[in-house]
Order: C-alpha cells, then structure tokens, then sequence
C-alpha cells in the first residue's frame, strides 16, 4: 500500500518540478540575477571608454550623496511623485463614489470609460498633452482668441506634473472602486444618526473603511512615478533632472557612459521606494485602527 | 465609544449626498466634477485622433481634412519595419509567457511546497519593481552575457530583438500568473475528481477539464502580455539594438525632434489597435 502512495507522491513531484522549472529559471536568470548585477555593479568604477573597472569602490554612493545634481534628482524626483499621488488621490476618490454610487447598470460602463484610456500607450497619451499644449496649439489657441495672449505651457514643470496625473489616474480609481464599492454606505447614515456631521462620518468610518483601496492605489501611482523620465522629457522638456533621466543617461547617452553610477542610483532608487512605502504602510495603518 | 444602533432615523443631508439617483447640490456638484474628469482623460485622446487629419505641418491647428499623413506614414520604411517588429516581439512574447505563466499558476494554486512563499515573492516583484530598474539590470546582463560570447565564440553580438522578446517576457509573466490564478481559484476541483472517477487519466482530466474550464482565463493573461508589450516603452528602449527599434521607441525619438501629424497617424492606430483588443477581452469575458 505505501508504495502505491510512494508513487503517487514521487509522480506529484516530478509534476510539480515540470510546472515550477520553466517559470522559476526564467524569473532568476532574466530578472533576480540581473538585479543582483545591478547591486555589484554600484560598488565598481569604470574607465574612459564607460568600461566597468571591477575594482570594489563606495564612490558611486559617494559621489549621489554629496553632489547637489544627484541629491537634487532625488528630491524632486520624490517631491513630484507625492505629489502626483496626492492629486491622483484627491481627484480619484470623488470619482470613485461617483461611480460606485451611480445606478447599478451605469457602474461597468463607467468603470470601462477610466479603463480605456489605460489600455492605450502611456507614450502616445504623453505626447497627446504635446498637442494640447504647445506654444501654436489649442490651449494657447483659445487664450489668444479670448485676449490673454499666449503663454508658456510646454516645457514647464507644470506640464509635467499634468502628464503624470493623466497617465496614472486610471491606477488609482481602480483600487479606489474596488474599496468603495464594498464599503457600505448605510453606516454613514448611522454615523449621522449617532450625531457625526458629514466630515466627522468621513474622517472616522469612510475613510479607515476604504483604506486598503488608497493604500493600494497610491502605491501604484508611486512607484512608476518615482522612475519615470519620459513624461519630464516630453513635457517638461527635459529642463531640470528627474532619476529616471540621470538613469537613462549614465546607462545610454552619456559620454563616458557610467553603469556603476547608474546602477548605484537604481539601488538607492529602489531603497528610497522600499523605505517610503513601508513608511505609508505603517502611517495608514495606524489610521485604520 | 461608538456604539451601533438601528438607522431609523437616517440624517437627510448625509443620504442625500451618497444615495442613488437623488438631486442634491452635493451629488450634482460630484457629478458635475466627474464630468470633468472624465473630459481631462478623453480630450487628449480625441485630439490626436482629430489632429491625424489635419493639413496643418505641426499637426497641432485645424486647417482642413487630409489623408496624406496615413499616406506617408505606409511608405515610411522605417515606421513599418518598427511596427512589424513590435508585432513580431508581442507575439512571440505573448505566446511563450502565457505558457510559462499558467504552468507557474498551476503550481502555486494546486501544489504546497518549500520554498513556496520565496517563490510567490519572485512572481510578484517584477510587478513593483520600476520598469527602468528593470530595463537598466537586464541591459547589464546582456552585456555580460555578448562579453562571454565573444569570448569564448570570438563573435561579436548586439543588442536585437531577442533581447527585447526576454525582457518582455520576464515582466509579462507575473501578470499572465496573476489572471490564470484568479481563474483556478474560482474552479471547482470536484470537477477534475469526477473525471478521474469515470476514468480519466491526469493526462486526459487536464486537457478535457481543466484546460476548457480555465481558458477564458488564459485568454484573458495572453491578451494582457499582448497588450504590455506593445505598450512597453522603457524596457524597449534599453534593450532594443540600432536598426531593430520598436514602434514606441520609435515614435519616442521622431518626437524628441519635432511633432509631426504623421506621428499623430501612427498613435491613432496603436490605439485603434490597443482598443480592438480591449474589446475582445470584454467579449471573451462577457461569453464566459
């Protein structure tokens, strides 16, 4: 009889090998060992020629640390990415009452509408904005036409920041719906009959209740945020340095290229996410309590 | 301390401003601001595909109907070579990490085994990790791995399209696992026990039961990895060699130098493209 089970176990786990193999070598030799590149290469150097010298060196880290052009990337790109979040936050959450609150065969549809512009290329609905507001474009068009004149929109901080909430809007509504749709709305009205005015019924039921939806959705605007370098190079004109561009630059353009300072900024870079996010966990959580 | 009590008498200003289908000034002023939004995400859109038919040479006034930038843009070599190859990336990446994808779904909702939690930390990273984190680690790795080539072959190998394929396949992959698991946790194991009880082998349980009852699913993952390379812009770029560039790449160098209607032509067929796709996906989901 044991043996019988002993072939099944045996046959159980050759089939679980043939599942897990090719998954398992592709995720570790063409995302965990490339990281795992990354990491040594922020402590090498390199030559002239932006060859990797594997000669171990804190410079990179060094170098982030006290020059004001990496400390600075950081910074605003920090600075712009909580802000992005925030107005994400501030604009998604109203509509995401208003679709979980419209009548039950509107929600889908409306739900599909925010959707839709996700499922189109991030690069093609920048550029978009490119259109709008370009100096001989609509918006100045219409300025013009009124008698304000014309005004420097493209290539401003500004425009940047309008990119980034359009193109990560969609991932902070989904998350949000998700979370107001479940929350039930007549504890509000509870809340109301206990003597909670409306901020109060917010602040202390809504809110913890749909935590998790913009905890979810914040992160999700967070992170791609944090490494972006395309929207401040189409809309902002690549004036000032966010880390995606001092990336793409050390790694691309450069001359020398500088891998070892670029990889160190990607370590840092995903240092400063982990430490954030952890940060906003233990704040909102906090919260929910 | 808050205690719970019946909501008999429910405060009308709060109903009013969250119930359905109410007039007040708090749900018109919510509906008015979703309007709003809702015109903030499709006007660029609506833009751009408008702007794809205008005489105007910036492609950014209306000056009159034209189809010359569809024109130009058919007898542009380069555009079409980089749309066929972005085609060519998608499909190859799709198929082989939908493979790849379900068979690691079927592992992690089907079998307990050691190491099991490490491994659903490896599925999920890919999805947190920043796209130009990625990008940057496998442009890294395929320098090292052309040096050891060329050492050992003595021939000398460029970044391709094999290059951008692998890296698309490495962050599709997590996604492909996320949808399938969705489909097998909603499946009804009992099912596959009946098929054994007539008879059937695993072999046959799978192929007959299994495989239908989860396929919407699957269908499901093959477009999102469809859909996520096409999209991909950064991983694209880092990887891409010369000569082999894909559409966004494309699109992103034509437009760090000048805007022209033509590239306004090309994005209204992405999303033309991206939009078809997306309703098959609701079809498919919708005959489930």
């Amino acid at each position: 009889m044991a043996t019988i089970q002993q072939q099944q176990q045996r046959r159980d786990r050759i089939r679980l090998a043939l599942l897990l193999t090719p998954g398992l070598l592709w995720l570790l030799l063409f995302f965990a060992l490339p990281l795992v590149i990354i990491f040594v290469y922020s402590f090498m150097t390199n030559d002239a020629l932006g060859r990797v010298v594997y000669e171990p060196t804190l410079n990179n880290y060094i170098t982030i640390f006290t020059q004001s052009l990496y400390v600075n990337a950081y910074w605003r790109s920090i600075w712009t990415s909580v802000l992005t979040t925030v107005i994400c936050l501030l604009i998604g959450y109203p509509l995401a009452v208003f679709i979980a609150r419209s009548p039950q065969q509107w929600r889908m549809p409306l739900l599909m509408l925010i959707l839709i512009p996700f499922w189109t290329n991030f690069l093609v609905r920048i550029y978009a904005w490119q259109i709008i507001l370009a100096n001989n474009g609509i918006i100045n068009g219409f300025l013009e036409m009124i008698g304000v004149g014309r005004l420097t929109l493209l290539n401003t901080e500004g425009a940047t920041l309008v990119g980034l909430i359009y193109g990560e809007l969609p991932f902070m509504v989904l998350p949000l719906y998700a979370a107001i749709d479940r929350f039930d709305f007549t504890l509000m009205e509870a809340a109301a009959d206990l003597g909670a005015n409306k901020v109060q019924a917010f602040l202390r039921i809504m809110l913890p209740m749909t935590m998790p939806g913009i905890v979810a959705g914040s992160v999700l605007v967070f992170i791609p945020t944090l490494g972006q370098f395309v929207v401040s190079e189409l809309l902002g004109g690549a004036k000032v340095d966010y880390l995606g561009n001092l990336i793409q630059r050390l790694f691309l353009r450069a001359n020398p290229i500088n891998w070892p300072l670029g990889s160190a900024m990607a370590v840092l870079m995903m240092l400063v996410l982990l430490v954030l996010i952890m940060m906003y966990f233990r704040v909102t959580s906090e919260e929910e309590r | 301390m808050i205690k719970t009590a019946p909501a008999t008498t429910a405060s009308a200003r709060i109903r009013g401003a969250f119930s359905e289908g109410r007039l007040t000034w708090s749900g018109l002023a919510l509906t008015g601001f979703s309007i709003l939004v809702y015109l903030f995400l499709y006007a660029p859109i609506v833009i751009l595909v408008l702007f794809s038919f205008t005489r105007d040479e910036f492609g950014v006034r209306w000056t009159g109907f034209t189809f010359d930038w569809y024109i130009r843009l058919f007898n542009n070599p380069r555009m079409m070579g980089a749309a066929w190859n972005t085609l060519v990336v998608a499909t190859v990446s799709t198929i082989v990490s939908t493979i790849i994808g379900t068979l690691l779904a079927m592992a992690m909702e089907r079998y307990r085994f050691r190491g099991r939690n490490a491994m659903e930390g490896l599925i999920y990273l890919p999805i947190v990790v920043p796209e130009i984190v990625m990008a940057v680690a496998l442009l890294a790795f395929s320098a090292i791995v052309f040096d050891v080539i060329k050492m050992v072959t003595g021939e000398t190998l460029r970044r391709n399209l094999t290059t951008v394929t692998i890296g698309h396949i490495a962050f599709s992959i997590s996604f492909v696992v996320v949808v399938v698991r969705t489909s097998l946790k909603n499946f009804d194991r009992r099912l596959e026990e009946a098929a054994a009880d007539l008879g059937a082998d695993s072999w046959q349980t799978f192929w007959r039961i299994t495989f239908p009852l989860i396929l919407p699913g699957i269908i499901g993952g093959a477009l999102l990895a469809f859909t996520l390379s096409l999209d991909d812009f950064i991983i694209s770029l880092f990887l891409s060699g010369p000569g082999t560039s894909l559409l966004p790449v494309e699109v992103y160098n034509r437009v760090r130098r000048a805007v022209t209607p033509e590239i306004n032509a090309i994005s209204t067929l992405m999303l033309i493209l991206s939009m078809a796709l997306v309703a098959l996906s609701q079809l498919l989901q919708r005959r489930r």
